[in-house]
């Protein structure tokens, strides 16, 4: 499957993902810059942050764990569609997921 | 491993180990106590210490486990061993809620978002100049092929100058900075606190300065300092007195020893693994991720202390209700199930940023991105400049089991050849 990073400047990265993992992991696996994932994936460190793309926000379920959301509430700007990527498990029904980065983690 | 170290861990029956006593941190044997701990008790419990009774818990994944659950394992009150410790039930201007970090949710959330734009990437950014400009101006004022203190010369000079940067404070007042965090966190009798009343008339001066300072700038606030930052935000003018000054001097502290001994620690890794000295200088690029593996492996805060909201079971122990649980970073960040060669310092390890020295959970280190900053800046400011940092002398250990830092260390700079 493929999924779509766009960076706060605009550049895009195409990855082609296998299926089962998390959206932290495509991005480290594929050397998409501007994701850190310093806690490996626990949701304990916020340093994975992204926006979900609008137009996917219906077919991902967007809850967040109370650890998920702990840690969103504590990034500087985070918006509605903030989400940590290592709490996103990609499947096949997010074939072409569209993640925006943020400027920077915090 | 220390084999002299490891041979003297081995030798204290297992309930005896005290892994809070500050002198094994300062004759820096305390890695090879937790070691032990970490195979034989990973959840152990110390009935007898200076401080009372405790619990340590000393492998990666059960820190990290504690540190995320902050409603059974609060921060309230205090995060430190010593109950009496910034309280001592002598200062009336000191409150035991002082500070976010000492809070839990909901409070905790507002005031620590409040600090958090300051220290912030792109704030930082806009301070990154400014610090680069006086550690290159430090650096070239040195002397070079002579003996010095690295400490007081370096580390504590750059981390003042650092501090006067990001507080908008007088150059030349700098100094007034670390004798205000050394008596912050100090007590009578430590060669810096005469008294509580003492420390009680320093603390008062700390208050003035900072509330006048406050004030100002929330008239005028035009820059980038964290003062100003904070002065922008109405969480901060709504704090109590004793409230703004825990902010304020957490702050001034929380950046301080930590970054000092850091920087410090950097010198003595390259000392005592020069093949990754010549790595760094075959491949600069490599300097970001030196800069996590020196906070790693140099570890400048050792632990924090939680204590329990209700019975909670770890590794199939269970802690009652109200305890002391200290939370061992510096055994997590040598867990040899996690780190290979864990005691070895591996600027290109494979994450290196996958380590326990800011903490997880909601009260990880806000002043991250600074210390990397800056540990980044001072590097890409010596390559340039100096073949190597020889070491001349032992260095001499801090006397803390909070605080993993050097007094004293003694150094030579060899000049690069070319520059």
């Amino acid at each position: 499957m493929e999924i779509k990073f766009v960076e706060a400047s605009g550049e895009v990265h195409h990855v082609e993902v296998e299926v089962g993992l998390n959206a932290m992991e495509a991005a480290l696996q594929n050397g998409v810059p501007g994701i850190d994932g310093d806690c490996g994936g626990n949701a304990a460190c916020g340093t994975c942050h992204i926006l979900v793309d609008q137009a996917w926000l219906a077919s991902l379920d967007t809850t967040r764990s109370e650890h998920e959301e702990a840690m969103i509430e504590l990034i500087e700007n985070a918006q509605p569609n903030s989400r940590l990527a290592c709490q996103i498990k990609l499947d096949e029904a997010l074939d072409g997921l569209i993640i925006h980065l943020p400027e920077a983690q915090f | 491993m220390n084999a002299q170290a490891a041979a003297e861990a081995a030798r204290v029956p297992l309930a005896d180990i005290d892994v809070s006593d500050p002198e094994l941190h300062r004759r820096d044997v305390v890695t090879e106590y937790l070691r032990r701990l970490r195979k034989e008790a990973p959840v152990h419990y110390c009935a007898n210490s200076a401080f009372g009774s405790y619990w340590s818990v000393t492998r990666f994944h059960d820190i990290m486990q504690v540190d995320m659950n902050h409603r059974q394992f609060s921060s309230d009150g205090t995060v430190v061993i010593d109950d009496q410790f910034f309280s001592g039930g002598h200062i009336e201007n000191e409150k035991k809620r002082s500070s976010f970090i000492v809070l839990d949710p909901p409070h905790h959330t507002s005031r620590r978002s409040a600090v958090a734009p300051g220290l912030a990437p792109a704030n930082l950014l806009k301070l990154e100049a400014g610090i680069r400009q006086r550690t290159q101006e430090l650096l070239d004022s040195l002397p070079v092929e002579e003996t010095f203190d690295w400490v007081d010369n370096v580390a504590i000079e750059l981390t003042m100058r650092m501090l006067a940067i990001l507080f908008d404070h007088p150059f030349e007042k700098r100094r007034e900075m670390l004798h205000w965090s050394n008596v912050v966190i100090g007590f009578p009798g430590d060669g810096v606190v005469e008294s509580w009343e003492h420390r009680n008339r320093v603390m008062t001066e700390i208050h003035e300065y900072f509330d006048r300072v406050f004030k100002e700038r929330r008239a005028n606030p035009v820059g980038h300092d964290l003062i100003t930052m904070l002065a922008k935000s109405e969480v901060m003018s709504d704090l109590s007195p004793a409230e703004f000054l825990g902010t304020m001097t957490l702050l001034m502290t929380g950046g301080n020893e930590t970054t000092r001994n850091s920087m410090s620690g950097s010198v003595l890794a390259m000392e005592q693994f020069p093949g990754e000295l010549e790595k760094l200088k075959a491949n600069p690029a490599l300097v970001p991720s030196m800069v996590s593996e020196v906070i790693r492996w140099q570890n400048p805060v050792s632990y924090m202390r939680r204590t329990t909201t209700e019975d909670v079971e770890l590794q199939g122990t269970t802690i009652p209700k109200g305890e002391r649980v200290v939370i061992w970073y510096l055994s997590g960040n040598r867990d040899e199930e996690v780190f290979e060669r864990p005691d070895d310092f591996i600027i290109d390890r494979p994450n290196p940023r996958q380590h326990l020295s800011f903490g997880f959970g909601i009260h990880r280190c806000l002043g991250n991105r600074l210390a990397e900053m800056q540990l980044r800046i001072l590097w890409e400011e010596i390559l340039p400049r100096f073949d190597r940092i020889e070491m001349v002398g032992e260095p001499t250990r801090i006397h803390s089991n909070m605080f993993r830092g050097f007094h004293t260390m003694p150094v030579r700079l060899h000049r690069k050849t070319n520059a």
